[in-house]
């Protein structure tokens, strides 16, 4: 067994004190000099020509120093699908979409001239269904486009036709999943300056600098070289910032026009109404099984509605398709889907990202299945888990995997036998417990060609070690995780160590944060960094010493012989002896890593993570009959996360990712009526308070994974996967009726009790 | 059109003037550069922008800034003004319940409302008062954790003083 001083230890984020007096510096809270306040006109219509923008009263109001249109941008598009551009001239094809902007010298100046600003439009017939808008015929959304189905994708393993009639059982439903918003505190927010040799500096929300810096350069021919994108403290993100937005390049064009800075923060209704959700789905899913227990073949057929937009997120079927593919052994598998346009509101990257979709419609099944061959779900579960070392037929090269570990703690601590034998009922409550697992990338995923991160680790005259790294830390606790990583390797306490993780200008490159990837792969970057300047003072000390590297030990603040450990030198005294000397050297290591996993091929298979991260969650409910309300009373979720660098963060990702997927599954919707948003508060989109969090537990399995930074797994997406499955499922046990339709309201609730009984 | 206002706020009085339709809030955060009161809806619906008026928490989004005349406003600030942590403060730090931090003033500051006035809060009572605190990171969990912490740790303090 190896000892660690820092490594599992609950040591608080290098950001907590900050935070926790007020003196951390959100984007909200950035001003410059010259400062101006931009605002974006937005299209009150889901379809519509454009024929005339009239922005003459609005740039004659005092105060305003830059109107903006699309024709002042130079044509260019950007985004995942190259469909849009930052203002729309032609037409627009969403509520929302962008028209005009404005830059005042306050707020209300900037209101002022948009209601100013007179937009003449032609209305289109517009389709808001994703079936309706694959019809011939259907309104065009993009006209460059020969229809509105952005990508068809099939993936098969083994012979799922032949299966679907071996299989004794089989299950089928339609599942209906609708929109959540990742709806971080801190709405959206940039400010962007010029310099005056015309380089730019954005302070920005965003998850992924680098790439921004090349999106930004995409959408408007600036030189990626000429941008610098500094990340201030980012309040919460959850998948928000991981494609570039509109209002992105608009704030840069109207500081350009304004030759003064613009900060651009979006209120929190337009939060709500334009920021991207998470993929409304439909998904028809088949699943068989042999009354001997194997699980034998999925089948599903998914259509996903990207919005107006297609991002990044669209490729949340790559996900939804793993989980269906290889959450548990199945031999027989196919997913087709067909992401589409429509003029619904645009989505995007949300936590999970297509897995709590994947995961409600496989755990859901699971249960039927388990149902029909008379088998507990449990056990049937454990038959089918996927096991350490194995590869699936899709390509997934398992390396740790503690799922039945997961599972059985997981049923173990929610009383599982015990309960599921005699569901509880006291008048009109009924009592009920349901379980799901899930299974996640944990080393990273390779969505774009690169899955790497680069660390710098530098070393003061005084001993304080510099740690600059790729990693961008939107809450969840890179920070700390990197430092207590370099600070274990190099034998010396967190506090001493600084952490930069803000410029582009400064950091080394990263694709960013997403794929619940920062621990594995900027903590093994950190860990190669860290290495070389450990080498760099043993070398010293070796001299020093008189005894080789070998011999020596990095402990509390010492280079010392590991034998005789009252021979030794402080640290700072070592990095001393090495600058100051003729022919001296400066100490300082830099890493790289970038995982072995590999880019899905066009049939969907291949290893896309170096580990896969894995849990279950059981959860007991109680189910008022009379009103349909479900009230969550326990959670307990266990998780293979590797080894757990820091347990209070990793519990802090898993219990903040159950209330999400509690959220998904109860309560959260963005209601969507022809395209327009209606809920535009967290209150009306009943966003979880603290009396809807239930009591969750957290129970951390440890593989130690052999690629892993001391043995660590990615974690901060799998709390919210299995929840809403785990919450259906509990759900029928209490109840006996199934809601296959997101999130479970009393009225569904009751319409699914009635009908039962009719 | 501006108007003058006299506004106490932690322990100190500024004199300003702010057009009639600025939210205390507002004022705070431009005016006063107090920018650990956060802004995250403006409805009154986050608690992003809890503040104290006169020892109770109130969304400072939905007060004016001239209404708050004649009032004692506490913010997050006002806390570790001497220095040294309030003990809620050094609860949510070293209990993890602390991520983006956006909510966590807020937070602090209903806390620290309840526990003046109950002083051995339950947790269901914990609940009740920070219920018009969103956290979209914690899943809550770790902040009754913290505040039942502090409250025992302000407990035994108290007891030790006596
Ligand atoms: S900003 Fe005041 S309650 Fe949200
Ligand atoms: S810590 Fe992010 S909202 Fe509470």
């Amino acid at each position: 067994m190896r000892t660690f001083s820092i490594i599992g230890k609950r040591i608080p984020k290098p950001d907590a004190i900050p935070k926790a007096t007020g003196q951390i510096i959100y984007g909200h809270d950035v001003k410059v000099p010259r400062m101006l306040y931009g605002k974006i006109l937005r299209s009150p219509l889901p379809h519509a020509r454009i024929l005339h923008i009239d922005t003459s009263r609005a740039e004659r109001l005092p105060g305003v120093k830059a109107v903006i249109t699309a024709k002042d941008l130079p044509p260019r598009r950007f985004g995942y699908g190259r469909d849009r551009t930052p203002l729309k001239g032609d037409k627009v094809r969403r509520c929302g979409d962008e028209v005009a902007a404005v830059a005042a010298i306050d707020e209300d100046i900037a209101e002022e001239a948009l209601e100013l600003i007179r937009v003449e439009y032609d209305p289109l017939p517009a389709v808001f269904d994703p079936q309706a808008a694959l019809q011939p015929g259907a309104p065009l959304i993009h006209e460059d486009r020969q229809s509105n189905l952005f990508r068809h994708q099939e993936y098969v393993h083994g012979e799922p036709d032949r299966a679907l009639e071996e299989a004794d059982v089989i299950v089928e439903d339609e599942f209906d999943l609708g929109y959540v918003q990742p709806a971080p505190l801190e709405t959206s927010f940039c400010l962007a300056a010029f310099d005056a040799s015309g380089k730019l500096t954005i302070w920005s929300t965003t998850q992924i600098p680098f790439l921004l810096q090349k999106d930004l350069s995409e959408a408007l021919g600036i030189p990626g070289r000429d941008i610098r994108v500094i990340q201030t403290a980012i309040g919460g993100s959850f998948g928000r910032g991981l494609d570039m937005y509109s209002f992105e390049p608009i704030c840069v064009w109207l500081a350009r026009k304004a030759g003064r800075p613009v900060r651009l923060a979006f209120t929190r209704q337009e939060e709500f109404a334009v920021s991207e959700a998470r993929q409304s789905m439909r998904i028809w899913a088949r699943a068989g099984a042999m009354r001997d227990g194997r699980l034998w073949v999925r089948d599903a057929k998914v259509l996903l509605d990207n919005g107006a937009y297609v991002s990044w997120g669209t490729v949340t079927t790559l996900v939804l398709m793993e989980t269906i593919g290889s959450l548990y052994r199945v031999p027989h598998a196919r997913v087709v889907y067909d992401s589409v346009y429509t003029n619904n509101p645009i989505t995007g990257a949300v936590r999970g990202f297509g897995n709590p979709q994947g995961t409600f419609v496989v755990e859901v099944q699971m249960d039927r299945l388990a149902e029909a061959i008379g088998m507990d779900p449990l056990e049937f579960r454990l038959r089918n888990a996927n096991r350490p070392f194995e590869e699936t037929p899709q390509g997934i090269k398992i390396t740790t995997c503690g799922l039945t570990e997961c599972l059985e703690e997981a049923a173990r601590r929610i009383g599982w036998s015990e309960k599921r034998a005699a569901p509880a009922r006291h008048g009109v409550i009924a009592r009920g417990v349901g379980i799901a697992a899930t299974m996640n990338v944990g080393g990273g995923a390779r969505i774009y060609r690169s899955d790497g991160c680069g660390c710098i680790v530098k070393v003061d005259d005084f001993g304080r070690v510099t740690v600059l790294t790729g990693a961008t830390e939107i809450g969840q606790g890179s920070d700390v995780v990197v430092v207590q990583i370099v600070a274990e390797e190099l034998g010396i306490r967190p506090e001493e160590i600084t952490i930069v993780n803000d410029d582009t200008a400064v950091t080394p490159w990263d694709v960013g944060v997403h794929a619940s990837r920062t621990t594995f792969i900027a903590g093994n970057a950190a860990l190669r960094a860290a290495r070389q300047v450990k080498a760099q003072i043993l070398e010293t000390a070796e001299e020093l010493l008189g005894a080789s590297a070998a011999e020596l030990e990095l402990r509390d603040g010492y280079v010392r012989i590991r034998e005789t450990p009252e021979q030794r030198i402080p640290f700072d005294k070592v990095v001393r002896a090495r600058h100051f000397r003729q022919g001296g050297q400066v100490i300082i290591g830099h890493g790289w890593y970038d995982p072995h996993n590999e880019m899905l091929g066009p049939d969907g298979k291949g290893n896309i993570s170096a580990t896969y991260g894995f849990g279950a969650q059981a959860v007991e409910v109680e189910v008022d009959v009379e009103t349909g309300k479900v009230r969550p009373l326990r959670v307990v979720s266990a998780h293979d996360v590797g080894r757990a660098i820091n347990p209070m963060y990793v519990e802090g990702q898993i219990e903040g990712g159950t209330v999400m997927g509690l959220g998904y599954a109860l309560s959260e919707h963005l209601q969507v009526h022809e395209g327009r948003v209606l809920n535009l508060t967290p209150f009306d989109y009943r966003m979880p308070t603290i009396m809807d969090a239930p009591p969750i537990e957290t129970v951390i399995i440890e593989t130690d994974d052999p690629e892993g930074p001391f043995g660590a797994k990615g974690v901060g997406e799998m709390g919210t996967n299995p929840t809403a499955a785990a919450v259906a499922n509990a759900i029928y046990n209490a109840i006996g009726v199934r809601i296959n339709s997101l999130p479970i309201t009393p009225e569904k609730v009751l319409r699914a009790l009635r009908e039962r009984s009719s | 059109m501006k108007y003058p206002l006299t506004l106490k706020v932690n322990g100190e009085t500024y004199r300003l003037e702010v057009k009639p339709h600025r939210s205390l809030l507002e004022v705070l955060r431009d005016e006063l550069d107090l920018t650990g009161t956060n802004d995250g809806c403006r409805t009154g619906n986050c608690g992003a922008c809890t503040v104290l008026l006169d020892g109770a928490p109130i969304p400072s989004c939905l007060m004016l800034a001239l209404d708050a005349e004649g009032h004692e406003i506490t913010t997050i600030e006002a806390l570790s003004a001497g220095g040294e942590l309030h003990p809620l403060q050094r609860a949510f730090v070293q209990r993890g319940a602390i991520q983006c931090g956006y909510c966590t003033p807020g937070m602090i500051l209903s806390a620290y409302a309840l526990l003046r006035e109950n002083p051995h809060p339950t947790e269901a009572e914990v609940r009740r008062a920070l219920v018009g605190n969103l956290c979209r990171c914690t899943g809550y969990v770790k902040i009754i954790e913290a505040v039942l912490a502090a409250a025992e740790e302000m407990a035994s303090a108290e007891v030790g003083s006596r």
